[in-house]
This record gives C-alpha cells, sequence and structure tokens, in this order.
C-alpha cells in the first residue's frame, strides 16, 4: 500500500478530480494549504503587483493497493500538467509507503480497507 | 505661499456657501417631510445593491466571490453615469420614436433640472436619483442568472446596452406619464414600485441569458455549493430593508400611501418566508436559511407592484402564492435542467409575475371605485386582469426578444461566456487578479 500526496495548482483540482474518476479512483481527501516552491504569482492590490510569500495549493492525498500507484500518478500527471508541456507551479507528487489501513465502521485492516 | 493657497480655499468655499444660499430662496414650496423621506428612500435603494452584492456573493463558489460581488458593484458606476447623462432623458421624457421612449434635452446631463420643484413637492434632483437606483438594481438582478461563468468586460457592455435598450423603454411605458402602459385601461396598469419593470424584466432577460450561454461546467452533476451563507444572510436582510425604501418610497411623498405600501411590504415578506420554510418542511424534511431568505425575496418581489394598492390580508395571501409558485418553478428548473444559477427567473421572474397578475383580486376598494368612475361607471376585477395580463406579456416578450438580440450581437465583439480555464480558475483570479479570502497570505 502506498500513500499518494500530490500538491497541484488550486485551478486544476476539478481537471485532476475528472482524471482521477476516469481512472476509477474515487476515494480522495483534498485540502487547501499554502506554500513554497519555485514559482512566482503576482495579484493586484491597490493598483500595485505584489508577490505573496506564500501561495496558495490544493493537496490531494490517496492511499492506493500497490497495483493502482501508477494509475494514479498517471491520471494526476495527465491533468495537473498545465499547456502540455508543463510550468513552474505545477506542483509535486510525493509516494510513501503505507504501513497500515483500517476501515473504521468494521475494524478491517490492509488492502481491502482502502 | 501656503496660507495663501488656504485663504483662496476659504473664499471659493464661502463663494459657494453664498450661492447656495441664493438657489435656496427658490425652494420656498418644498415639502420637506416629503423631501426628507424620499432622500431616506433613495439611500435605502441604493443599500439593496451591496445587499444583493452580498446575497449573490454568498451563493456561489469561493473562487467566485468577488467576481460576483463585482456584478452587483459596477452596476452603481456604470448605471449612474449612464443615467445623468441619458437615461433619466429616456425614461421621463416625452415620447419619441413613436413612443420607444422618451427624451427632453433638458435632462440631458440634467442640466435643466438644477432648481425644478416637481409637484410633489421635493426637488427633482431627489426623484432623479431616486429613479436611478432602480435602474441600477434591475441589471444588477440579471446576473444571477448567469453567475460564475460571463467574462468580466462583456458583462460590462451587456449591462450598460441593456438599461439603454431595455429597462429604459420599458420604465418609459409603465411610469413616465406618457408612456402608454401609464394609460392602459381605466386607471392604467399597476406596477407600484417596478413588478413588471424591474423583476419580470430582470427576471426573464437572465432567463434568455442562462439558456443563451448554457450550463456552468459540471452542472448539474457537480455539486456547487453556496461558499459562505453567513453573508448570504445578512445580504437577505439587507435587501428587505432596503425595500422599504423601494417601495414605500414609490409613494413619490410621506404619507398614508407610504404607510401603506410600508406596511404591504413586511407582510409580504414575512408571509412569504415563513410559507417558503413550511413549504420545505413538508416537502424535504428541513426548514433551511436559504429557503427563509429566498421566501423573503419571493413575497417582496410579489409585492412589489402591488403595494401601493393591496391591504394587509391580500399582501400576505400574495406573500404565500408567491413562495409557493416560486418553490415549485425552481424544483421544475432542477427537472428542466437549465443553468439559472442563483434563481433570478425563478425568483425576481416568476415572483414578479406573480404579484403583478394576482394582485388584481386583492386592489382595494375605493382604488376600484375610482378606477369605475374614471372608465365611465364600470370597471370590474377582470377588466384590470385583462390590463394586467397585457402588460405583463408586453414585458416579458419585448425583455425576451431584445436582451436575445443583444446578447447575440454582443457576443460577435467580445466572447460573453468565459472560456473553460477562465471559468475553472474563477472569475476573481481571471477577470480581477484577486482573492476574495485571504488575499494577502492565503489560507
Amino acid at each position: 500500500m502506498k500513500l499518494i500526496t500530490a500538491i497541484i495548482r488550486e485551478v486544476q483540482l476539478d481537471k485532476v478530480r475528472e482524471a482521477l474518476i476516469e481512472a476509477d479512483i474515487k476515494r480522495i481527501t483534498v485540502s487547501r494549504v499554502s506554500g513554497h516552491g519555485q514559482q512566482r504569482i503576482e495579484e493586484m492590490y491597490r493598483g500595485q503587483i505584489i508577490v505573496p510569500d506564500l501561495i496558495p495549493k490544493i493537496r490531494i492525498e490517496i492511499g492506493v493497493n500497490d497495483a493502482f500507484v501508477d494509475i494514479t500518478v498517471n491520471a494526476i500527471l495527465k491533468a495537473a500538467r498545465t499547456n502540455g508541456a508543463g510550468n513552474v507551479g505545477d506542483g509535486k507528487i510525493f509516494i510513501t509507503p503505507l504501513e497500515e489501513c483500517i476501515r473504521i465502521r468494521t475494524g478491517e485492516r490492509g488492502g481491502t480497507a482502502i | 505661499m501656503k496660507i495663501f493657497g488656504k485663504r483662496s480655499l476659504l473664499i471659493l468655499l464661502l463663494l459657494f456657501i453664498g450661492s447656495a444660499g441664493l438657489f435656496a430662496a427658490d425652494n420656498t414650496h418644498i415639502d420637506s417631510g416629503a423631501t426628507a423621506w424620499m432622500l431616506t428612500s433613495t439611500a435605502l435603494v441604493l443599500l439593496m445593491i451591496p445587499g444583493l452584492a452580498m446575497f449573490y456573493g454568498g451563493l456561489v463558489r469561493s473562487k467566485n466571490v468577488l467576481g460576483t460581488i463585482m456584478h452587483s458593484f459596477v452596476a452603481m458606476g456604470i448605471i449612474s453615469v449612464l443615467w445623468v447623462i441619458v437615461g433619466y432623458s429616456m425614461c421621463f421624457g416625452k415620447n419619441i420614436l413613436g413612443g420607444w421612449f422618451g427624451w427632453d434635452s433638458k435632462y440631458f446631463f440634467l442640466k435643466g433640472i438644477d432648481t425644478n420643484i416637481l409637484d410633489a413637492g421635493i426637488p427633482e434632483y431627489v426623484f432623479t436619483m431616486f429613479q436611478g437606483k432602480f435602474a441600477i438594481i434591475t441589471p444588477a438582478l440579471i446576473a444571477g442568472a448567469f453567475a460564475e461563468r460571463v467574462n468580466f468586460k462583456a458583462y460590462c457592455f451587456f449591462i450598460a446596452i441593456w438599461s439603454l435598450l431595455v429597462y429604459n423603454p420599458l420604465c418609459h411605458w409603465v411610469w413616465s406619464a406618457d408612456g402608454f402602459l401609464f394609460h392602459l385601461g381605466a386607471k392604467g396598469a399597476i406596477d407600484f414600485a417596478g413588478g413588471t419593470v424591474v423583476h419580470i424584466s430582470a427576471g426573464v432577460s437572465g432567463l434568455v441569458a442562462a439558456l443563451y450561454l448554457g450550463a456552468r461546467r459540471g452542472y448539474p452533476y457537480q455539486v456547487i455549493r453556496p461558499n459562505n451563507m453567513v453573508i448570504t444572510m445578512l445580504g437577505a436582510g439587507l435587501l428587505w430593508v432596503g425595500w422599504f425604501g423601494f417601495n414605500a418610497g414609490s409613494s413619490v411623498s410621506s404619507g398614508l400611501s407610504t404607510a401603506q405600501a410600508l406596511t404591504a411590504t413586511q407582510v409580504a415578506a414575512a408571509s412569504g418566508a415563513l410559507s417558503w420554510i413550511l413549504i420545505e418542511s413538508f416537502h424535504q424534511g428541513k426548514a433551511t436559511a436559504l429557503g427563509f431568505a429566498s421566501g423573503i425575496l419571493a413575497g417582496l418581489v410579489a409585492v412589489t407592484p402591488a403595494a401601493g394598492v393591496v391591504q394587509p390580508y391580500g399582501a400576505m395571501i400574495l406573500g404565500i402564492l408567491a413562495s409557493l409558485i416560486c418553490y415549485m418553478g425552481i424544483q421544475l428548473k432542477n427537472k428542466l435542467g437549465y443553468d439559472d444559477s442563483l434563481d433570478a427567473f425563478g425568483i425576481h421572474g416568476i415572483g414578479g409575475i406573480v404579484g403583478a397578475l394576482l394582485l388584481t383580486f386583492f386592489i382595494r376598494p375605493s382604488w376600484m371605485r375610482d378606477a369605475a368612475s374614471v372608465s365611465g361607471g364600470h370597471w370590474t376585477i377582470w377588466n384590470q386582469f385583462g390590463v394586467q395580463s397585457l402588460a405583463v406579456t408586453i414585458a416579458i416578450v419585448y425583455a425576451a426578444a431584445m436582451t436575445f438580440v443583444i446578447i447575440y450581437f454582443l457576443n460577435k465583439l467580445i466572447k460573453f461566456k468565459s472560456s473553460e480555464d477562465d471559468e475553472m480558475a474563477g472569475l476573481d483570479r481571471s477577470y480581477h487578479g484577486e482573492r476574495g479570502y485571504g488575499m494577502l497570505n492565503p489560507s
């Protein structure tokens, strides 16, 4: 089992969700986060251009069985990359080993609980 | 040098005060009571626009909150300017082009009314500004039908052109002494404060625009939930308060008819709100805050044309019927699947039609007696119902046809609907470069 954590642009969320649903990955957790990478974005404040130091992003977390890791990653890659070639700020995907997964309702453990 | 600058400013100021004193000498027959109330009403109606901005703003997703609020606010800028330049003249001037709209060169830039006092005892400036607020809120109402998916620049052009070609002619027909609907039947089509001119025209235009532009991305399969019901409720509250200026101010006096309109307004809003949550409780099992707010609006919209002619029991029934019929209308919308996003047609269009037609059955007897004596002894409810139906039909057909033409041609110049990328990024980011919540420190 792996935990896939993806940090993506806010505006790509709809596309990523649609791609995941198309790939039959329907169990996800989404949160709003802010952070700092290579990207600079500019906003307007009272007619001045400002560069906020923390940029709003979306974090997606998906727990998957090993067979589904590539499917999930490919779906996210395809949908979160902008303008075909990609741009600075498109985000990152982290994959971490997942030690255990427990469904609270039934108490079942492991791959079937995902 | 600095002291000289200040002194010359002071002299200028004194000159202004002196000249104001001179003009005041003309204003001998001002009714200060009526003027004071009309000034208050003018401010109250303006308060409805931030109210509408909050009401609509809370109902969209957070990426569109500022864009939606700006749809209302920018109307305060665009329509106010247009109103002073040509709007007032087109609405309240004398018939031109066969009565399509009015024109009076002394209203152009309001340059000829500097010292005018109307027969009602109020300065014409007050009446102009009061009417101007109605012109602002009407196009802003339409924005609810195509929320979350239009280009800001195209929207600005749309409301400007719509105001000139739809609002001003309708306002002229119904409210100007020269307008043909003003003289229909015995005592004219009844539209006390704008059921036809404001709500039906905005609602129907919204429906046409929503159908023409198509639905938001993902509608209706993706659930699109309000970002902040709290500001929606506050907005509905402000609308209710502002509506006293809208309805009671439309008596253009400060007296008996003002009190009658004010009472009818309160009663209809309350009965509308209560009926909505009752219906909802029976139908869905829960009384929602949005339902209460929708009921307030349905009641207020329905009583708008009627406030001058119905008694409290009539206003109460109008509020109930408006909520019932608007509720069914929204159920029907969900079945049909078109995207009137914030129910501009569902509340304002349907509620306005309900009010304008059904008010006929609750007209106070003294009004009917007056109408009978004007028409030569005989004037029944059904005669008046015919007049109301005709006025409503004309408003629906005219607003729908003109809106279609405006959008069709505007779309050739600027794409009205947002591109898919802009829509996904949200109006705030795409057109304003800002965020509604947590701008400097993103949260």
